[in-house]
C-alpha cells in the first residue's frame, strides 16, 4: 500500500515542480503590483488612483477562474497569443495583486495618524516620512496577512491545471484516470499540498522572527514551531 | 438544460439576445450552489467553534487539525474528493450537491474563525455576569454571548458569502451548469469566447456587489450591542 | 452562626500566590466591608465565593455545607453541582455592571428568575417591577443599558442580583467605575438594602465613610491576610497595626499622607 502511495508521489513530482513554480513566479509578481497599487491607493495620486481602484475592484469582485479562462481564451481572439504558463501566472498574479494590494493600503493607513503629525512637527519631508516612519511601521504589519494571502496563493494554482498547465492537481487527474485510485490519489495529492502549505507557514515564521525583533523572545526553532504567545 | 444552443452569432445583438437568458439561468445555479454552501458553512462553522471552546482536548485537537489542514489545501482537490470517492461508498449525489457541501466544508473552516473571534470579543464580565447568575451554558451561549457577538462577525461573514460566490465556477469542474460552464460551452459551441466570458464576469460582479451592499445594510441595521431581546 | 466559612483556603494565579492558608468567617445578617491595597486579595475572596476563580487549596463552607472545591484545572475537579448549588446561594454586583446591553433593563432582571429559578414569566416580570422600584428605576423599565447612565446601569444590576434571591450578596468595588456625582445613587440603594433587609452583605470598597457607616465589621487586608479586623468605629479611630494606620491616612486624606516631590538635579549626592 505504502509502495503504491510513494509511486503516486513520483508521479506527482514533476507537477510539483510546476505547481513551485508557477507559485514563486505568481507571488513574485503579485507582490510588485500589491506595493504599487496599495502605495498609489495610499497616496491617492490623482488619475492613477482611479485606474487602480476599478483594477481592484474587477479582480476582487469577480472569480479567479472567469479570470484565468478569460485571459486564456479571449485574448487570443485579440491577437494576443499566450502560453498556458504565462497566462497562468499573469492570472495569479493579477488576482493575488488586487488582494495584496489591501493588505499594503490597509497596513500603511493602520500606522495612526499621530505618527504622521509627530514627523511633520520634526519637518521631515513627504518621501523620508514614508520610508524611514510609516512604512517600517507598516511592514510588521503586513507579514501575517501576507502569509495567509500566500496559502491562498498556493491553492489557487491548483486551477491552473484547467488551463492545462502541468502542475499537482494535472498530474492527479491524470493519474487517477489511470489507476482509478480516486481514494489514493487524491488524498496523496491534499498531503503534497498540506506539506508544502506548511512550508509556507514555516518561512513567514521565519520571516517574522527576522522582521519583528521586538517580539523576538524565543530561538529560531521554537519561531519555526511556533509557540502559542506570539 | 442547456437544450437549445443553436446560437445566432449573425450580430452581436442577436447573439446576446440568446446568451444571456443562457447566462442567467446559470447564474441562477450559481446563487444556489453558493447559499447552499453558505449554509452549511455558517452552520458547521458555528459548531465547530463551540465546540474549539470546550476543554477537552480529545475534541479540541482533531478539530484543529481537520481545519487546518481544509483551510490549507485547494477546494478542487476536496471537490474532487467528494465527487469521486463518495460514490465509492455508496453516498451518491447530485453533483450540485457535492459541490455546495465542498464549499461549505471548507469555509466552514473561516467560519469557525471568525465566530470564534466574535465569541471571544464578547467582555468577560458577560460571562461573569451570567455565571453570577447562575445561567445555564446553553442559556449563556444561546441567549447572552452568540447575541452580542453577532454584530461583530456580519462584516466578516459578509465578505465570506461573497467569496463563496466568486468560488462557485469551480464547480463547472464536475459538470454542475453554473455560470462559467454555461459560458465556457458557449464559447466552445461558437468559437467566440469574449463576450460570453466577459458578460459571465461582469454579471459575477453585479451578483457579488449586490450581496456586498446587502451585507452594508444589515451591518449599519443592527445594533451594535447585539440582537436585542425582548 | 456563620454563614460564610473559608478554611485554609491558597489561591496562586500561576506563580503569583494571593491566599495562602487563608481563614475567613461571616455571619448571617452581617454586613462586611474588606479594605485595603490593591493586590492584597479581598476581590479574590469574592470572587472565589463567586465561583469565579477556582482556589488550590482549602475548604470552602456555605450555609452550613461545606464544599470541596478545589476547582484547579478542567471541568471534573469540582461538581457542577455544587457550583450551581453556590451560586444559587450567593448573588455579586460587578465594578463594571456587567449589564446584558442587548437586554432592556426588566429582561435583564427576569432572565435569571425566568430561566434558572423557573418562574413564570408573569411573575418575574412582576417582581423585577418591584425590584426596579426599590432601587428607583420604575420608568426605565424598557431602557437598554446603553441609554441609563452608569449609576443607574449599577443600581439596574443591583437590583437583577437581588431577583434571585441570593442570601448572600457580594459587591466587587459598586462605585470604583463611576463619576463621583453618581455615586450616591448607588450609595443610597445599597444603605438602605443594609438597614431593612437581612441580607449578609460582602464589600469590596474605597468610600471609607460609606463603609464605616453601614458595616458591621471592617476587615483590613494586606498581602492576602486579614492583618486587623473589628468593629468600624474602633479600626477607624484607633487602627492598631501599623499598616492600617498608613493605609487609612493615605485613603482618608490624601495630600497629607504626602510622598516624593519633584527632585532637583543638583541636589542629588
Amino acid at each position: 500500500m505504502l509502495a503504491t502511495l510513494i509511486n503516486y508521489l513520483d508521479y506527482l513530482s514533476v507537477g510539483i515542480k510546476a505547481t513551485i513554480l508557477v507559485f514563486a513566479v505568481s507571488l513574485l509578481f503579485g507582490l510588485c503590483i500589491s506595493f504599487l497599487v496599495g502605495l498609489i491607493r495610499f497616496a491617492r495620486i490623482p488619475i492613477l488612483y482611479q485606474i487602480c481602484f476599478l483594477y481592484v475592484g474587477i479582480f476582487r469582485g469577480t472569480s479567479l477562474l472567469i479570470q484565468l479562462f478569460w485571459i486564456y481564451f479571449s485574448l487570443p481572439m485579440f491577437g494576443i497569443s499566450i502560453s498556458s504558463f504565462a497566462a497562468g501566472c499573469l492570472g495569479l498574479a493579477l488576482n493575488n495583486g488586487a488582494y495584496g494590494s489591501e493588505i499594503v493600503r490597509g497596513a500603511l493607513s493602520s500606522v495612526s495618524k499621530q505618527q504622521f503629525e509627530a514627523a511633520t512637527a520634526l519637518n521631515f519631508s513627504v518621501g523620508h516620512t514614508l520610508r524611514r516612519i510609516i512604512l517600517p511601521q507598516a511592514l510588521p504589519e503586513m507579514i501575517p496577512p501576507f502569509g495567509n494571502l500566500s496559502i491562498m496563493l498556493l491553492k489557487d494554482t491548483a486551477l491552473v491545471s484547467m488551463i492545462n498547465i502541468a502542475d499537482i492537481t494535472f498530474r492527479a487527474q491524470q493519474l487517477r484516470t489511470r489507476t482509478f485510485d480516486s481514494l489514493g490519489v487524491y488524498a496523496v495529492t491534499l498531503v503534497v499540498y498540506f506539506v508544502l502549505a506548511l512550508a509556507i507557514v514555516a518561512a513567514v515564521r521565519l520571516v517574522e522572527h527576522y522582521i519583528r525583533p521586538e517580539k523576538r523572545r524565543t530561538g529560531f526553532l521554537s519561531a519555526l514551531i511556533g509557540d502559542q504567545q506570539s | 438544460m442547456i437544450g437549445n444552443l443553436d446560437l445566432d452569432t449573425t450580430t452581436t445583438t442577436t447573439f446576446l439576445q440568446g446568451l444571456i437568458p443562457l447566462l442567467l439561468t446559470g447564474l441562477m445555479v450559481t446563487i444556489a450552489a453558493a447559499m447552499l454552501g453558505y449554509v452549511i458553512a455558517l452552520i458547521l462553522g458555528l459548531v465547530l467553534a463551540v465546540l474549539r471552546r470546550l476543554p477537552y482536548a480529545i475534541v479540541t485537537w482533531p478539530i484543529a487539525i481537520f481545519v487546518e489542514f481544509v483551510r490549507d489545501t485547494p477546494l478542487l482537490i476536496q471537490l474532487f474528493f467528494l465527487y469521486y470517492v463518495l460514490p465509492r461508498y455508496g453516498i451518491v449525489l447530485p453533483a450540485f450537491i457535492t459541490g455546495a457541501a465542498a464549499i461549505g466544508v471548507q469555509y466552514s473552516t473561516y467560519t469557525s474563525e471568525v465566530f470564534r473571534a466574535g465569541i471571544d470579543a464578547v467582555a468577560r464580565g458577560q460571562w461573569e455576569a451570567a455565571k453570577a447568575l447562575n445561567l445555564s451554558m446553553s442559556r449563556t451561549y444561546g441567549v447572552i454571548v452568540i447575541p452580542q457577538a453577532i454584530p461583530r462577525v456580519i462584516p466578516a461573514l459578509g465578505n465570506l458569502l461573497v467569496g463563496i460566490l466568486k468560488e462557485t465556477p469551480i464547480l463547472s469542474t464536475i459538470s454542475v451548469l453554473e455560470m462559467l460552464n454555461v459560458a465556457t460551452i458557449v464559447g466552445d459551441r461558437t468559437y467566440q469566447y469574449s463576450l460570453p466570458l466577459t458578460l459571465a464576469a461582469g454579471l459575477m460582479l453585479v451578483t457579488t456587489s449586490f450581496f456586498a451592499l446587502i451585507v452594508r445594510l444589515l451591518e449599519q441595521r443592527l445594533p451594535k450591542t447585539g440582537i436585542h431581546l425582548q | 452562626m456563620s454563614i460564610i466559612r473559608f478554611e485554609n483556603v491558597s489561591k496562586s494565579f500561576g506563580t503569583l500566590k494571593v491566599l495562602d492558608g487563608f481563614n475567613f468567617t461571616v455571619n448571617k445578617g452581617e454586613k462586611v466591608t474588606l479594605i485595603g491595597p490593591s493586590g492584597s486579595g479581598k476581590s479574590t475572596v469574592l470572587r472565589i465565593l463567586m465561583t469565579l476563580e477556582p482556589f488550590q487549596e482549602g475548604r470552602i463552607s456555605l450555609n452550613g455545607t461545606s464544599y470541596h472545591l478545589p476547582g484547579g484545572k478542567g471541568p471534573f475537579k469540582a461538581p457542577p453541582k455544587h457550583l450551581k448549588q453556590i451560586r444559587s446561594n450567593v448573588g455579586m454586583v460587578f465594578q463594571q455592571f456587567n449589564l446584558f446591553p442587548h437586554m432592556t433593563a426588566l429582561r435583564n432582571i427576569v432572565e435569571g428568575p425566568v430561566s434558572v429559578l423557573k418562574l413564570d414569566k408573569a411573575e418575574a416580570e412582576s417582581r423585577a417591577l418591584d425590584l426596579l422600584t426599590l432601587v428607583g428605576l420604575k420608568d426605565k423599565v424598557k431602557s437598554y443599558p446603553g441609554q441609563l447612565s452608569g449609576g443607574q446601569q449599577q443600581r439596574v444590576a443591583i437590583a437583577r442580583a437581588l431577583a434571585m434571591r441570593p442570601k448572600v450578596l457580594l459587591f466587587d468595588e459598586p462605585t470604583s467605575a463611576l463619576d463621583p456625582e453618581l455615586v450616591g445613587e448607588v450609595l443610597n440603594v445599597i444603605r438602605s438594602l443594609a438597614h431593612e433587609h437581612d441580607l449578609t452583605m460582602l464589600m469590596v470598597t474605597h468610600e471609607m465613610r460609606f463603609a464605616r457607616e453601614i458595616s458591621d465589621r471592617i476587615c483590613m487586608f494586606d498581602k492576602g491576610v486579614i492583618i486587623e479586623e473589628g468593629p468600624p468605629d474602633g479600626m477607624f479611630l484607633k487602627p492598631q497595626h501599623a499598616r492600617t494606620q498608613s493605609f487609612l491616612r493615605a485613603v482618608l486624606d490624601p495630600d497629607a499622607a504626602g510622598g516624593p516631590a519633584l527632585q532637583s538635579v543638583d541636589s542629588s549626592a
